[in-house]
């Protein structure tokens, strides 16, 4: 017998289980915190005095916009690509049987176990190789390669869920293949897609290691962080992209999370 | 008469497995056909090939005079009321009904008129605005009936469109069906397991085993002159008689069929057969007991009525029956 007193923690876990968000979450309200700080040079606690005007100097500092449209151009370019080939993938996994489909599921998911250090080092010598000049495009490939992995990830479970009879029913009511995709698949993958969009999105826009192995010249939001903390100047600036990052990454992954919940009872088979 | 569905020799092979070896079929127009068998038979598949899910690995098949192959499913005039009736769980039920046409383009207020009489017709009007999750079977299937329906198909093509139901539901949906296919004088072709089902509803029964049409006839040829050893058996549960037993008979056939039904627990009454023997069992089955009688080895049932008191296991007894109930067969 379960009595009602058993299900409860004790304190000493509560506590431990506080601190333990604590200890993820603080350090992020920091860096908040420095960006309202009047200190330029150092990050001294407690600042000093607090200001707004970091908001000021970054909106007209040229090369933040920079980095921002190029990273937001990237996760975006990254996250279509990932959506057409992840999703045409995940139907061709789950909805058909062919030799070696175990197989191209898991080489379709292996980048995303991959250190980023290895995708990153070996898209650049295949680069080279094929003498592909580092650009924006090659920014795009390299994100591409594990945003398809969460597009994919996503999509495959929403398919799997879809009973076959259901696309048979559609055609059999005489609706052809882009008829039975764009009213019947795609409104059951809908939120999966959406999610695994978003997901994606997220993935790119803070992505640092493989960037640095596959960009030029550019620089994306993360990667100019990173050289900005290497070469101090108007330090809080940094201070104000980082939460600009965290709401632009936190925002869309808080969104995937609620529809891939709700998207429970759409997917259903109606069985 | 007008043909509906034509197999001519047609096969579907699955790598080695012949779901469907060199079927003949001849379905006329609004007939109710029944294609009956055990899981693995060939019926769904036959069923998937006029539907167009499945194209043949051989022969040819016509739907009302067109030849079939490698026409899709959505250019073909049938249409399918699915097993597990895939309604669609993202559409409300007048939404459902309506997809066929709305793929078709028809006008959005023709659309709901025809969906709205479709469900009338199956007896849930009011229901369009609900969802199936919000449905129970029953009604799912009526539903999945009115999606099919809606598109005045020449065949409507059932998939075992009972078999999730209870008895009583199914007892309720079997006569609906048969009156809703009388009304509109649309070709059934249903496939099911259960031979009660086929026995009552069809016009002719196809009984299906290992990919091939055991025999293919009126419900009472099937039932009565079960052709084989396999349609004595999966239609009603036939005794066969080995040719031992059959020359005792003095017959001249290898094998007989004999229903348990036309055997009595009784001294042979003038002109009767009767074969002696042991009582090795029996159960109770309602209105009837089920009888088993040891015959020199051979396991006989016999329908005995409930209300006649059965000996105990082990007594001797006198089984009769009419020669006229026994029935040659081809093979066994």
């Amino acid at each position: 017998m379960r009595s009602e007193k058993s299900n409860r923690a004790p304190l000493g876990l509560k506590v431990a289980a506080a601190a333990g968000l604590a200890f993820m979450h603080v350090p992020i309200l920091l860096i908040f915190l420095y960006a309202f700080t009047t200190e330029e040079k150092s990050y001294q606690f407690p600042p000093p005095d607090l200001t707004t005007q970091w908001f000021a100097v970054a909106w007209d500092r040229p090369d933040v916009w920079a980095a921002l449209t190029l990273s937001v151009k990237v996760a975006s370019i990254a996250t279509a690509v990932a959506l057409v080939l992840g999703t045409l993938c995940a139907a061709a996994v789950s909805q058909t049987r062919f030799f070696g489909r175990e197989t191209i599921s898991l080489l379709v998911i292996l980048p995303i176990a991959l250190p980023g250090i290895i995708t990153g080092i070996a898209l650049r010598s295949a680069f080279s190789m094929a003498d592909i000049p580092f650009s924006f495009w090659t920014i795009v490939l390299g994100h591409a390669t594990f945003c398809i992995v969460v597009v994919y990830n996503n999509a495959v479970a929403r398919f799997r869920r879809i009973s076959g009879s259901l696309i048979e029913a559609s055609m059999d009511l005489g609706a052809d293949g882009f008829q039975t995709f764009r009213y019947v698949i795609l409104p059951n993958i809908g939120t999966a897609l959406l999610a695994g969009g978003m997901l994606a999105f997220a993935l790119s826009f803070d992505e640092v290691i493989v960037t640095t192995f596959t960009a030029g010249q550019q620089s994306t939001l993360p990667i100019w962080m990173l050289e900005e903390l290497i070469r101090p100047r108007q330090r809080p600036v940094t201070n104000v992209v980082a939460m600009i990052v965290v709401v632009v990454t936190f925002l869309p992954i808080l969104g995937a999370y609620y529809l891939t919940r709700d998207g429970d009872q759409i997917a259903g088979a109606g069985k | 008469m007008t043909t509906a569905v034509l197999f001519d020799n047609v096969s579907r092979y699955f790598g080695a497995v012949h779901a469907v070896d060199r079927v003949n079929l001849d379905i006329a127009e609004g007939e109710f056909f029944a294609m009956l068998g055990p899981s693995g038979s060939g019926k769904t598949t036959c069923l998937r090939l006029m539907a167009g899910f499945e194209q043949p690995t051989g022969g040819h098949i016509e739907i009302f005079g067109e030849t079939a192959e490698g026409v899709p499913p959505y250019r073909r005039s049938v249409n399918t009321v699915f097993q597990d009736y895939a309604l669609f769980p993202h559409l409300s039920i007048l939404d459902n009904v309506a997809y066929g046409l709305m793929v078709k383009g028809g006008a959005r207020e023709e659309r709901r008129k025809a969906a709205e009489d479709a469900l009338a017709m199956v007896k849930l009007p009011g229901y369009g605005t609900r969802r199936p999750g919000q449905l129970s079977g029953g009604q799912r299937q009526r539903v999945a009936l009115a999606r099919a329906l809606v598109n005045k198909p020449k065949v409507l093509l059932l998939d075992e469109p009972l078999g999730a139901l209870d008895l009583k539901l199914r007892e309720q949906m079997q006569e609906e069906l048969k009156s809703l296919q009388k009304s509109l004088g649309i070709t059934f072709v249903f496939v099911t397991h259960d031979q009660g089902e086929a026995l009552s509803m069809a016009d002719r029964i196809a009984v299906f085993n290992e990919g091939r049409i055991q025999q293919l006839g009126r419900p009472e040829e099937v039932y009565n002159q079960p052709k084989t050893r396999f349609v004595a058996d999966f239609v009603g549960s036939s005794n066969v008689l080995s040719t031992k037993l059959c020359q005792r008979l003095g017959l001249k056939a290898a094998f007989a069929s004999l229903r348990p039904e036309a055997i009595a627990l009784a001294a042979p009454s003038n002109g009767a057969l009767s074969l002696a023997g042991t009582i090795a069992g029996q159960s109770f089955l309602g209105a009837t007991n089920r009888v088993f009688v040891d015959v020199d080895g051979a396991r006989i049932a016999v329908a005995s009525p409930a209300a006649h008191a059965v000996p105990p296991i082990g007594s001797p007894v006198t089984i009769s029956f009419a020669a006229r109930d026994l029935h040659p067969m081809e093979d066994a």
